[in-house]
């Protein structure tokens, strides 16, 4: 997995509440190979109508051709809540973003994110509703430091909450698996006297 | 020190080792796969990686299987692909299957208690956030992405902070009409969708207590749309003896150890919990939701909200946009909607006792709007079916499908029409979750039935005379 340690990108304000994952991939997509790249399904009912023409929406706007490259969204509260797929965070991911600024995650999507090297910045309400309007609606310069916890716009600089464990694995680029599989002799002694203390399990 | 909770008991003992950071590693007892698995199975593949412990995984066809027959003949190549998938991987690692054409197949959730499979202090996982239903027998339950999913296959462990512990006590008795559903809706629009995120809830209570244990399951499957990692309710003797005899079971000997542990298993009397939450069971009605969130929700003789009176410009246009997608007007009476058609089904609410509530409504009638009722597993299809529920369904001009996850997320092609509106027993109300543009009201069986009759969202206490 790529490492996260700084990004300097424009970020594109998604001022809404409750996006779930849901919203972020409809289920009718899931069952398309990511081979193709999930990109066009990032918000689909969102940014295009029922007969697949684009809507008024700022994501409309940007990655495409790189002439408008957005790495980092900034949304509202609950963001990524609902279903657990992970191909909400592949539709992000594809599209281009490294990064999601909220001040709340879902708590799948969060670990999902972190699984993909995407970073789910956590932020207070007040730092995020200073962060939109600094925005005021458009693209904006943005630099985040992931090592530092904090996030640079204009001249707002404001802190933001990581877990400590997804703050390392995503600074080395570190994958779960991996990190586990070292701990097999560990888990072989636990597994053993498992199944002593409850036999009925096998 | 402090007594511990009954989260605390089931974490600690499948706690294997601690990062530096704190996090845990915890063993998995059980793993439930379904269709959408395949990104897990990808990973593993891509690393040449087996899976650890074949035996702690069963595969289970429910979120794209047809409802219309058991036949994969007609169904789009795609969706026949992704179920192939399953097929494929289950027996390329060895895995159970639980397939389209398995007497006990169904959506998974329903599956794993019917099955014996959930039992009391098990830690399982699945790559569904409604994982949490299993809680209702007392284990540690909750979904997992695919990442997740993929390393439980290769490890049969997965890592994770430990979360707070809430308790949601809900005292004294519930009003004729009331269900578990309408409790797990009261709690969310009350806390809000992500008021519980971060904490394991317990419920707890007299209310709790005196409920079945298919209505616990119903108030544990709710969990997460509460934003909670799990939910979960003490096992007592009704857990004990719906546990009993059961496929996957323990059996003799083994049950009478496995029966003194799970009696083990409850919350110290001063046991703390980091947020105590307090209903009385007396104050909750028959509840609808009535925006794009399961916490835009509230009791059926109330009106829709007016964005003009919200304590905040961001809620004003929150609800705003909820009312724009919805269809519907600031102060119109929720019994005034009127909608299109019903779906009785899901993990949430499709269970025998649930189909009993709704058939009991509309036996005898006819309803004025058409619908669909998918039964949670074959097995509750076949016990339905055996008590004449099918044909009092039928007669009141619904249709009468087989078992899967079906028009609760759509995945299988059973959708609803853009602009249309669905009285459904469903857990989510999300934008487009039954088809783009489909508009959904959520609510207990018996008041998905009573909509079906009348033609618009009604109060379930107004027909039980």
């Amino acid at each position: 997995m790529k490492s996260f340690t700084q990004l300097s990108s424009l970020a594109c304000p998604l001022p809404l509440e409750n996006i779930d994952t849901d919203q972020l991939i409809p289920a009718r997509f899931m069952k398309e190979s990511r081979a193709d790249g999930y990109s066009n399904f990032l918000l689909h009912d969102m940014r295009f109508n029922a007969g697949g023409e684009p809507q008024k929406s700022i994501l409309n706007t940007i990655n495409k051709d790189n002439a408008c490259s957005s790495e980092v969204l900034v949304a509202l509260r609950n963001f990524g809540g609902g279903s657990s797929r992970e191909a909400a965070v592949y539709a992000l991911v594809d599209f281009g973003f490294r990064c999601v600024i909220a001040p709340s995650f879902g708590d799948i999507f969060a670990s999902n994110a972190v699984n993909n090297g995407l970073l789910p910045a956590l932020v207070s309400e007040k730092d995020c509703e200073q962060l939109l309007e600094a925005l005021a609606g458009e693209l904006g310069q943005i630099d985040i430091d992931l090592a530092a916890q904090t996030i640079t716009c204009e001249d707002i600089t404001i802190p933001f909450d990581i877990n400590a464990t997804w703050k390392l694995k995503l600074l080395n680029g570190w994958d779960d698996i991996d990190l586990t599989l070292v701990e097999a002799p560990k888990i072989a002694i636990f597994r053993e006297k498992y199944r002593k203390c409850y036999p009925w399990l096998g | 020190m402090a007594g511990k909770t009954l989260f605390d008991k089931i974490w600690q003992a499948h706690e294997i080792c601690q990062n530096e950071e704190g996090q845990s590693l915890l063993w998995v007892d059980r793993h439930l796969a379904h269709e959408g698995s395949f990104h897990a199975f990808n990973k593993l593949a891509e690393r040449g990686q087996p899976v650890r412990h074949p035996e702690c995984t069963i595969c289970i066809a429910d979120h794209y299987v047809p409802t219309t027959s058991r036949s994969l003949i007609a169904v789009q190549p795609k969706i026949r692909n992704v179920i192939q998938q399953l097929i494929d991987n289950s027996r390329h690692h060895g895995l159970t299957l639980i397939g389209l054409d398995d007497p006990r197949q169904g959506i998974v959730h329903v599956v794993g208690p019917e099955q014996g499979i959930t039992q009391p202090g098990l830690l399982m996982v699945c790559g569904d956030s409604h994982t949490s239903t299993h809680g209702a027998l007392g284990a540690f339950a909750f979904g997992i992405g695919a990442s997740e999913v993929a390393h439980v296959l290769a490890t049969q462990t997965l890592w994770q902070d430990k979360p707070k512990r809430m308790r949601i006590t809900i005292n004294g008795q519930l009003a004729p009409g009331v269900t578990a559903k309408d409790i797990a809706l009261a709690w969310i629009s009350r806390l809000g969708s992500d008021g519980a995120r971060g904490y394991a809830i317990e419920y707890a209570g007299s209310v709790v207590r005196n409920l079945s244990v298919e209505a616990r399951l119903t108030l544990c499957n709710l969990s997460i749309e509460g934003g909670g990692r799990c939910g979960m309710i003490a096992p007592d003797q009704k857990t004990i003896e719906y546990v009993k005899g059961r496929t996957y079971s323990p059996e003799g000997e083994m049950l009478e150890q496995a029966v003194a542990y799970w009696q083990t298993l409850y919350s110290d009397d001063d046991a703390e919990f980091d947020r105590e939450v307090v209903l009385n069971g007396a104050d909750i009605e028959p509840i609808v939701t009535w925006g794009v969130s399961p916490e835009d929700a509230l009791p059926i003789r109330g009106c829709v909200p007016d964005p003009a009176k919200a304590n905040s410009l961001g809620r004003a246009h929150q609800i705003q946009d909820s009312l724009d997608y919805m269809g519907l007007l600031p102060g119109q009476k929720l019994t005034d909607i009127s909608i299109d058609r019903v779906f009785i089904g899901s993990c949430t609410n499709a269970r025998i006792e649930d189909l009993r509530a709704a058939a009991a409504i509309v036996q005898g009638k006819v309803c004025k709007v058409p619908g669909i009722v998918s039964p949670g597993s074959t097995q509750v299809k076949a016990q339905a079916e055996a008590e004449g529920l099918d044909k009092t369904f039928i007669d009141a001009g619904l249709e009468w499908r087989e078992s899967g996850c079906s028009m609760c997320v759509g995945m299988n092609g059973d959708l609803i029409a853009s602009g249309e509106r669905c009285a459904s027993t469903t857990n989510r109300n999300f934008k487009g979750r039954q088809g783009p543009g489909a508009r959904t009201h959520l609510m207990s069986p018996a008041m998905v039935a009573a909509a079906a009759l009348t033609g618009h969202l009604t109060d379930i206490r107004d027909l039980l005379g």
